[in-house]
């Protein structure tokens, strides 16, 4: 049972389907919010393995003794997506104007801390006409890229994958080096699992193999070396 | 008849099993963290934003259930047509819709890119992201509760007191409020405080169609999963506070309906 942030869905199935393949091999995901995943392992659930879109929920399970050391696996980047056809949005500075709706995630989950690092990076009038105009915290990604799919708001910052992964449906504002947090997936088998060879080997694919190509594939970028 | 001495245990264990199983849950929400932590959570902004836009919503959701509600089941219950079963199921099946179809079908239909949504647009009324929008999904998963309830209690109302008003010269809408109405009423106040707790409770209608901003549109059972993975002592006590406010409802509804079973009305 693998714990994996809702960002990584599209990569992982893929790496999962790859590794049905060979026999006695069965992965099963359950694909959330890093923060509510975290939180459920707090509260006791026990996966195999935690996937996450941060360093730091991993290593703060770390610290509790109930994971081992995390390992960066992946990174991403942040950017501003929109739904393809719309006209209201072709720069950052465009959220400034009236009447743009804006999703972020919720402050628990890394998209959402992301997403307010770089607004806090925003020169001041910038920064607060974005913080007026969000209109929705979601719970983890895949809500914003709904809710910009189906057009409830104009803008909403999700990393580049997502944008990847939704076809032609939604568009993308690249950040400037400058603001963009940095964006880190790292993976940790979860102590007490009776899986931990097969675990360990999960996310040595997620490195290196199988996973690694997957997820180069959906636009995510490999770790920095450690 | 051969006795089956194993019979009456097998139902006390039986019984004994569902309680633990439905109890427990309920029980531990309140020891799962301390009280005096419990009711110190409950002074947080994000906790008290939610729980009155819990309140606020689900009362101006009940006033319009009740409104268009109460003439529709009447009519319903007391006209023969053809059609009438199958359009009774229709507007119950939202009831029975997980909440997330619901959340996409109010998208599809009053979204921006739904069906009403230009037309909406010209009559620059907007829905999504809008506290507006979480009345409308409560509405729409609380309404057919109460319309089945309404239905069997108006059904219910002896036909004589009905036709005798008649008799009398009451038109139909004077019989409605003077005396369908009435005798009615413990019916209607069952299915107005199912209907509010359903209402209550909503969560993947109104994340998916208002979505979720403190203040706005973030109501409690929305507060609840947000703060799970940030703040788990709210979430708790935003939780207690629910489960009391469940808890007067179905009293209210059990007192109500007096000695009659709770549910469905009896036909």
């Amino acid at each position: 049972m693998v714990f994996a942030a809702a960002s990584l869905k599209a990569p992982l199935e893929r790496y999962a389907a790859k590794l049905r393949s060979s026999p006695g091999v069965s992965v099963r995901y359950s694909f959330a919010g890093s923060g509510l995943l975290a939180a459920q392992i707090e509260e006791g659930l026990r996966p195999d393995v935690f996937a996450s879109a941060n360093l730091k929920l991993p290593r703060r399970l770390r610290s509790h003794g109930m994971v081992q050391t995390p390992v960066a696996f992946a990174t991403n980047r942040l950017v501003l997506a929109f739904a393809a056809g719309s006209s209201k949005i072709s720069s950052l500075g465009d959220l400034a104007r009236r009447g743009v709706a804006i999703a972020i995630g919720s402050a628990a989950v890394p998209v959402g801390e992301y997403a307010r690092i770089l607004i806090s990076r925003l020169p001041a009038r910038l920064r607060r006409a974005v913080l007026a105009g969000i209109r929705d915290e979601e719970p983890d990604v895949s809500g914003i890229v709904g809710k910009l799919s189906q057009r409830a708001v104009d803008a909403g910052f999700v990393y580049a994958s997502d944008v990847t992964a939704a076809g032609g449906a939604l568009r993308a504002v690249a950040i400037p080096a400058s603001l963009a947090p940095p964006v880190a997936y790292a993976a940790a088998v979860v102590n007490g699992t009776r899986q931990a060879a097969p675990a360990r080997a999960y996310i040595a694919g997620l490195v290196s193999g199988a996973g690694r190509r997957a997820l180069a594939q959906a636009g995510f970028l490999p770790a920095p070396a450690p | 008849m051969r006795a089956r001495p194993w019979f009456g245990p097998l139902l006390v264990a039986s019984l004994a099993l569902a309680f633990a199983f439905l109890v427990l849950p309920v029980v531990a929400i309140f020891v799962h963290t301390a009280p005096a932590k419990l009711v110190s959570s409950l002074g947080d902004r994000a906790s008290t934003d939610a729980l009155r836009l819990s309140l606020e919503t689900s009362t101006i959701a009940m006033v319009v259930v009740v409104a268009v509600g109460t003439p529709a089941a009447y009519w319903l219950a007391t006209r023969v047509f053809r059609a009438r079963a199958a359009l009774i199921t229709l507007l119950e099946l939202p009831l029975v819709l997980p909440p997330a179809v619901a959340g996409l079908g109010l998208l599809a239909a009053l979204g921006p890119d739904g069906i009403l949504g230009p037309a909406l647009a010209n009559a620059h009324v907007q829905l999504v992201l809008q506290t507006a929008g979480v009345v409308v999904a409560l509405c729409f998963v609380s309404g057919p509760l109460y319309l089945l309830q309404a239905q069997a209690a108006f059904g219910a109302v002896e036909r004589s007191l009905t036709d005798a008003s008649r008799t009398l010269g009451a038109g139909e809408a004077a019989t409605f409020a003077r005396v369908a109405v009435p005798v009615a009423l413990p019916g209607l106040l069952t299915g107005l405080g199912l209907a509010w707790a359903r209402a209550l409770g909503e969560f993947g209608a109104t994340l998916m169609f208002a979505g979720s901003l403190q203040g706005v549109t973030q109501t409690a059972p929305l507060a609840i999963y947000a703060q799970f993975a940030s703040d788990l002592p709210a979430a708790l006590a935003l939780s207690a506070v629910l489960v009391a406010f469940s808890a007067a409802l179905l009293v209210g509804v059990k007192l109500l309906s007096g000695s009659r079973s709770l549910g469905l009305a009896a036909r």
